[in-house]
């Protein structure tokens, strides 16, 4: 499903290269984590599949499905199925949850060339989804995350997730700035929405997001690249020993 | 020959083609205007309080020329149930207007008031303006008293059951309007004023607002879209004990807008509130020039501006809050806002503090920025695309402007105006 290839990637205002060659294929119905100590390029990888500004991919290649998703506008690659759960969602006063939520689902089955959804159907499944993830009446008429505590900003994300029904999420330190019983909820949300035609990347610090959300694969990175792979071990190995070992066997 | 030298013969310039409407009880006050205005002269760009906005085609003689703009729509507040006045090209159409009767408000026309020696209005007509000539000059609007063509006063006794309509079509390429309303608003009484629509090429409108103690005044306007009109609009609005005054303006288009609005809170426990949503696009200029004075205890004001300026758009704000000594309490808020959509556009903006009493909370703000990145990429992450993402922020810089409209089926009309001329500029 995401397949990436020797992706080389650059800050565009400074001579900096942050990803230097990351080889990754994630298939459908799998969960993958990447791993990897600070400043490893884990972030970047999840802004530049996304399309954010500021990155130049100077080689390489990321495609979902066979589309290439390096050459489509951040908007085209939401509506090719690529979804990025922020590590810091943004705040944006003035717009309404509902309001976004409504656009951004209708936008993207526009440029499906589907119909719009109906108001009816849209507040149906929106209250159901919000009610799984404890998002109450309240939060969905505030503006975009603007007052919502750092578990309710990351709940939230789930719930574009889940109204937005992606191919491909990508999950960013979605554990960071959750307790334990936020965390609980926000991986249950995950949970509820594998399915077989549904990949995930998983980008997390701590194997603790991992007892939640189940990988099939993990990633280590570091330094730009993917040092190691392996199975739901691996994370507990990071967890026991750090990253030292890994890397220290990588060079 | 400096400048300022030259004022005198600029006035007179201006003078030389116009002549006094004749008769009625407030032609003593349209004397006293003339002969202000003569001692002021009319502004130059070296004017201070000019500075920003340049006044020479609102000055010349004869009016720039401006196209009929077809707008393809419906005029704006269409749907409400309201009793409409209407003005084309500066000239009431009885014809086009309602029966002027309504329970709780007596509505005259300037004109009809000019035929009789006895009317409420000679009290008020020029009088707000006269004391809103201190301590700046504003010379355009004693130009306004003195040779307004037509205009309504409006006396507002009970609480009518719909808003008072005032509708300005532009029909004339050359029209050169110059209207005046005063209103009165009784202790107690509560009432809706709405203005629409570009008026003529060049209009000149002036409305003096009394609100008795207790009284209130509900005020939004929505001026023309017409891109080529140019207008100067004075607005003296004089609050008593416990009184509320609430005035929102929208514009969008329009190659040249200076809306000034000056307000006294005189009795205690007032409240006003000014705010403005603004479009600009191209050749656009649109100056908010506001002046408010606490003179009472306890009074509240609140100045909200918010300006959209794309491709070399420019705005203007100069906004005033003047506490006079006594005026203890004073809750004073102003805030000044731009979202410059390139870097082509700007905007100019002049706060003002001037504060004599000791006891008082005001607050004043003023920022220019560019569109939220992270927001921006955000929504396009979510699959809006850019326009439309960029659109939404846009209207969510609106909003707190907006939002100050207390009719909350009137700010809906607003947004939902916003959001369509928004989308077909796309």
């Amino acid at each position: 499903m995401l397949e990436i290839k020797n992706l080389h990637v650059k800050l565009e205002e400074e001579d900096k290269q942050i990803l230097k060659g990351v080889d990754l294929s994630v298939e459908a119905g799998s969960v993958h984590a990447i791993m990897g100590p600070n400043g490893s390029g884990k972030s970047t990888l999840s802004y530049v599949l996304s399309g954010r500004d500021g990155y130049e991919v100077t080689d390489g290649s990321a495609t979902l499905d066979g589309e290439d998703l390096l050459d489509l506008e951040p908007e085209e690659r939401a509506a090719a199925g690529l979804f990025l759960a922020f590590q810091y969602p943004v705040e944006i006063p003035g717009v309404g949850n509902m309001t976004f939520l409504r656009t951004a689902v209708n936008a993207q089955r526009k440029a499906r060339g589907q119909e719009e959804i109906s108001a009816a159907d849209f507040l149906k499944t929106v209250r159901e989804r919000a009610k799984s993830l404890k998002i109450n009446a309240d939060m969905l008429k505030r503006p975009v995350n603007v007052g919502f505590s750092g578990g309710e900003k990351k709940r939230n994300e789930i719930l574009q997730m889940a109204m937005l029904e992606p191919k491909m999420c990508i999950l960013d330190e979605t554990d960071s700035g959750l307790d334990v019983d936020a965390m609980k909820l926000v991986s249950e949300g995950v949970n509820a929405l594998r399915d077989e035609g549904r990949g995930f990347l998983v980008i997390t610090h701590y194997q603790r997001l991992l007892d939640h959300i189940k990988p099939d694969v993990v990633h280590i990175m570091a330094n730009g690249r993917i040092i190691k792979s392996g199975g739901p071990e691996l994370a507990l190995e990071v967890e026991q020993n750090g990253y030292a070992d890994i890397l220290a066997e990588a060079v | 020959m400096a400048l300022a030298d030259r004022k005198p013969d600029a006035t007179e310039d201006r003078l030389a083609a116009m002549t006094l409407p004749e008769g009625g009880c407030i032609m003593p006050a349209r004397e006293a205007a003339l002969a202000r205005l003569r001692d002021m002269g009319l502004p130059n760009r070296r004017d201070e309080y000019w500075k920003y906005t340049r006044p020479d085609t609102l000055v010349q003689a004869d009016a720039l020329p401006a196209a009929l703009f077809d707008a393809g729509e419906a005029p704006m507040f269409s749907q409400f149930d309201r009793l409409k006045i209407v003005f084309v090209d500066g000239v009431f159409d009885p014809e086009a207007s309602d029966d002027l009767m309504m329970e709780g408000v007596r509505i005259d026309r300037i004109a009809d008031i000019c035929c009789k020696d006895i009317h409420w209005a000679k009290d008020l007509y020029g009088v707000l303006e006269t004391r809103g000539q201190t301590p700046v000059a504003r010379p355009l609007a004693a130009l306004n008293t003195a040779f307004a063509q037509d205009g309504v006063a409006i006396h507002i006794t009970g609480k009518p059951s719909k808003p008072i309509s005032l509708i300005y079509f532009h029909r004339s390429e050359t029209s050169d309007a110059i209207l005046h309303h005063v209103i009165r608003v009784e202790p107690g009484a509560e009432a809706t004023i709405l203005e629409n629509g570009p008026a003529a090429a060049r209009f000149n409108k002036c409305m003096e607002i009394d609100i008795a103690d207790g009284g209130t005044l509900h005020h939004v306007r929505a001026q023309g879209r017409d891109h080529e009109r140019r207008a100067v609009t004075h607005m003296f609005a004089r609050l008593g004990t416990e009184s509320v005054f609430k005035s929102f303006t929208l514009t969008v288009n329009g190659v040249l807008t200076r809306n000034e609005a000056v307000i006294e809170l005189t009795g205690d426990d007032a409240v006003a509130h000014v705010a403005g949503a603004c479009v600009g696009d191209g050749e656009f200029h649109h100056d908010d020039t506001v002046f408010i004075t606490h003179d009472a205890v306890n009074c509240e004001s609140r100045q909200v501006f918010k300006k959209v300026l794309r491709n070399g758009a420019t705005g203007v704000f100069q906004g005033k809050i003047l506490v006079k000594a006594g005026a203890q309490k004073t809750d004073g808020y102003q805030i000044s806002q731009s979202l410059l959509l390139d870097d082509d556009s700007q905007f100019l903006a002049k706060p003002e503090l001037e504060i004599y009493a000791d006891d008082v909370a005001c607050s004043h703000g003023s920022t220019s920025g560019a569109i939220d990145e992270d927001a921006l990429f955000y929504l396009r992450s979510r699959g809006v695309p850019e326009g439309e993402a960029t659109d939404l922020l846009t209207l969510a810089f609106l909003a707190e402007a907006v939002d100050e409209i207390e009719d909350k089926a009137l700010a809906e009309d607003i947004v939902e105006r916003l959001e369509s001329w928004l989308a077909r500029r796309r």
